[in-house]
């Protein structure tokens, strides 16, 4: 029972980091319809200039420092490239974030290389006791942290002009044009906000019990993309659902491995994907996404 | 056909067949890798250039064809790593191979034919993952982490490998110098079939459902079943591809069909051109020759430095710079190389001969027509 809460715990706050990844997925595609493979890349980028900037400006500079420098990579790519992009098919875009992707992931990993660079975060190793389930201190950070930004960011969506502005344009992008939203503002905005996102994610996907950024974060990242798509890919609620589920799944299934071993080593970085399935077969638009009408 | 087009066809199959008379080794296995790529590249061109659908598990049906054709074809062996097989015919377990490649995309097929474009992306990501894990896995059939020697195929009597010795021509003809040919065979008979596809019937309704899925569907085209049928067909183009690469290689390891290789694909068909055979072929020549071209050049390069050093290996430049050719090309190159070379054969056949255009009219007012600036 202690393990099962131990798991439980650490799955949902996993899930958070996971839901805060979908989340800014899901804003790129409802403020300009493309599905962002680059994202993975942008968490690198957030966790990379945050491991090389600690030992010397301190770990919440260089944070802030990562958050910035990720969300303004993410506006540069959609100034230079998505903005400029004239193709009327929504894989083109999707396959040029692909490319996006190659060259910034094929460079970090290079200067990477085979080290497993510490984040300098101040929880470090220190363990949380609650009654006799101990969870991570970072854990519990992870999940906080995760709950007050997706709060805020549901906020603004909500009740600020920017948000007003993005969901007018997610709605129905020529209108909202008409009616004076600046179109080119509101993308640009989706995709900063949603590289500072991933760079708050890396942090958390690469602290303690984790050793460290490394080669192998981005397919940590990776797992996000279910998140987003089982929820739905237009749908914040969705992402927030999605990264849960994904997170709690991937922690019972790492856990309980020795009793799922009929099912092979690693099964817990494979589960996101089967669950991805399973909810893509019954609702191919995924469990809060709207499912597509057209008229003709 | 005109004229032109045979004698260039001619002379490029003499170039092809003449070439494991000339060049070494090294530039035959990057040419035997190049072609199958480029018929794993024609598959996914189908999928992704015609009908729109983007798929980023194309690795996954490449290492169902290579696995299934070892397991098929290799003799079961017993000891403390038992490992699985059939030891069925060659041939016969290669057409198996690329038949387990299609069922494989068959079972994908109630997601592959309901969602589209890059949802599908998405979630073809799973069958990476699941395939990797399978692969490390399932010791019996696929080797585990060390992979699976791959027997040598045997066609009319003919080995595909060093032994025994053949010499045609005064030139020592080894493994690399015989499937060169079988390979040759396989990419043009894959490249006629994918040709005759797209011109036909299936082509037209498949660039209907890419441009306008609800247009095609009114006109009586089946969305779904084409969407699952070409998915099939362009698992069975990676099957062929897979087969082939084992072959090359001689043995299968699961790291190979990881997810790099799957954007490999998808930047072939972009930077030679979506939708059409020649663009797959292209791209997939270029992406496949480039790690090898500069790893072969790399102390003439500047930027680039040998495997190890610290520096820009090749392998990672070739990456940096088709990355970026893929965001160029769809920034400015829209049709892709393919594109490019047509638009550049139509200038200049336009100034080289403005007397006689082929595809002039009586009526046509200027005597040399430009160029129609959209092609």
């Amino acid at each position: 029972m202690i393990t099962f809460l131990e798991l439980l715990v650490n799955g949902i706050s996993v899930g958070a980091v996971y839901a805060l990844i979908a989340l800014g997925f899901v804003i790129i595609f409802k403020a300009t319809e493309v599905v962002n493979f680059a994202h993975a890349s942008l968490l690198l980028v957030g966790g990379f200039v945050v491991a090389k900037l600690h030992p010397s400006i301190g770990f919440w500079a260089a944070l802030a420092l990562g958050v910035t420098v990720a969300a303004a990579v993410g506006a540069l790519i959609e100034f230079l490239i998505i903005r400029r992009a004239n193709v009327t098919s929504h894989s083109v875009l999707a396959i040029v974030t692909i490319g996006v992707d190659i060259v910034l992931v094929t460079e970090l990993t290079r200067r990477i290389g085979t080290d497993v660079l510490a984040l300098g975060d101040p929880w470090r190793d220190r363990v949380l006791h609650l009654g006799e389930v101990s969870v991570a201190q970072t854990r519990v950070v992870a999940l906080g942290v995760a709950a007050a930004l997706i709060t805020a960011f549901l906020l603004a969506f909500k009740y600020t002009n920017w948000g007003i502005a993005m969901r007018a344009t997610a709605e129905d992008s020529e209108t909202a044009a008409l009616m004076g939203v600046r179109r080119g503002r509101v993308s640009m905005g989706a995709w900063a906000v949603a590289g500072a996102l991933a760079a708050v994610a890396a942090l958390f996907l690469c602290v303690f019990p984790t050793p460290g950024l490394d080669r192998s974060t981005t397919f940590a990242a990776m797992k996000a993309f279910p998140a987003a798509i089982l929820g739905g890919l237009d749908s914040t609620t969705g992402a927030l659902a999605g990264g849960l589920i994904i997170g709690v799944t991937e922690a019972m299934m790492s856990g309980y491995q020795n009793d799922l071993a009929f099912l092979g080593r690693g099964i817990g970085d494979v589960a996101p994907f089967l669950v991805m399935i399973v909810v893509l077969l019954i609702r191919p638009a995924g469990l809060f996404g709207t499912r597509e009408l057209a008229r003709v | 056909m005109s004229k032109k087009v045979i004698l260039a066809c001619l002379a490029l199959a003499a170039v092809a067949v003449a070439v494991p008379f000339y060049l070494e080794g090294f530039w035959l296995q990057a040419g035997l890798f190049a072609m199958s790529a480029a018929i794993g590249a024609i598959g996914i061109n189908l999928l992704t250039g015609a009908t729109g659908q983007l798929s980023m598990g194309h690795a996954f049906f490449l290492a169902v064809g290579a696995y299934a054709y070892v397991y098929f074809s290799s003799e079961p062996e017993g000891g403390a790593h038992a490992l699985g097989g059939l030891g069925l015919p060659t041939p016969l377990a290669a057409l198996l191979a690329v038949v387990a490649a299609g069922a494989a995309g068959g079972l994908f097929s109630p997601i592959a034919g309901r969602l589209k474009g890059a949802y599908l992306g998405i979630a073809t990501l799973a069958l990476i993952f699941v395939g990797q894990h399978v692969l490390f896995n399932a010791e019996p059939v696929t080797g585990g982490y060390n992979g699976r020697p791959v027997p040598p195929m045997e066609l009319f009597g003919l080995v595909f490998a060093d032994t025994p010795e053949l010499v045609i021509a005064q030139v020592p003809f080894g493994a690399l110098e015989r499937l060169w040919f079988l390979g040759l065979v396989l990419l043009t008979g894959a490249a006629l079939f994918a040709r005759g596809v797209l011109r036909g019937r299936p082509g037209r309704a498949m660039n209907t459902i890419r441009d306008h899925e609800i247009a095609a569907g009114v006109m009586g085209v089946p969305v779904a079943r084409y969407r699952a049928g070409v998915f099939v067909l362009s698992s069975m183009y990676a099957g062929l591809a897979g087969v082939l690469v084992a072959l090359v290689f001689q043995r299968t390891v699961p790291d190979y069909f990881g997810l790099l290789l799957s954007l490999d694909y998808l930047a072939m068909i972009i930077i030679g051109g979506l939708g059409s055979v020649a663009g797959a072929v292209i791209g997939a020549f270029f992406i496949s020759m480039l790690p090898q071209v500069l790893s072969r050049y790399s102390d003439a390069l500047p930027l680039v430095a040998e495997p190890g050093s610290g520096g820009v290996s090749p392998a990672e430049a070739a990456r940096i710079l088709y990355g970026a050719a893929v965001v160029v090309i769809v920034l400015f190159l829209p049709g892709g190389l393919f594109g490019l070379a047509r638009r550049a054969g139509l200038a200049l056949r336009g100034r080289a001969t403005p007397a006689a255009p082929a595809r002039q009219t009586p009526l046509s007012p200027s005597p040399a027509p430009s160029p129609d600036p959209r092609n």
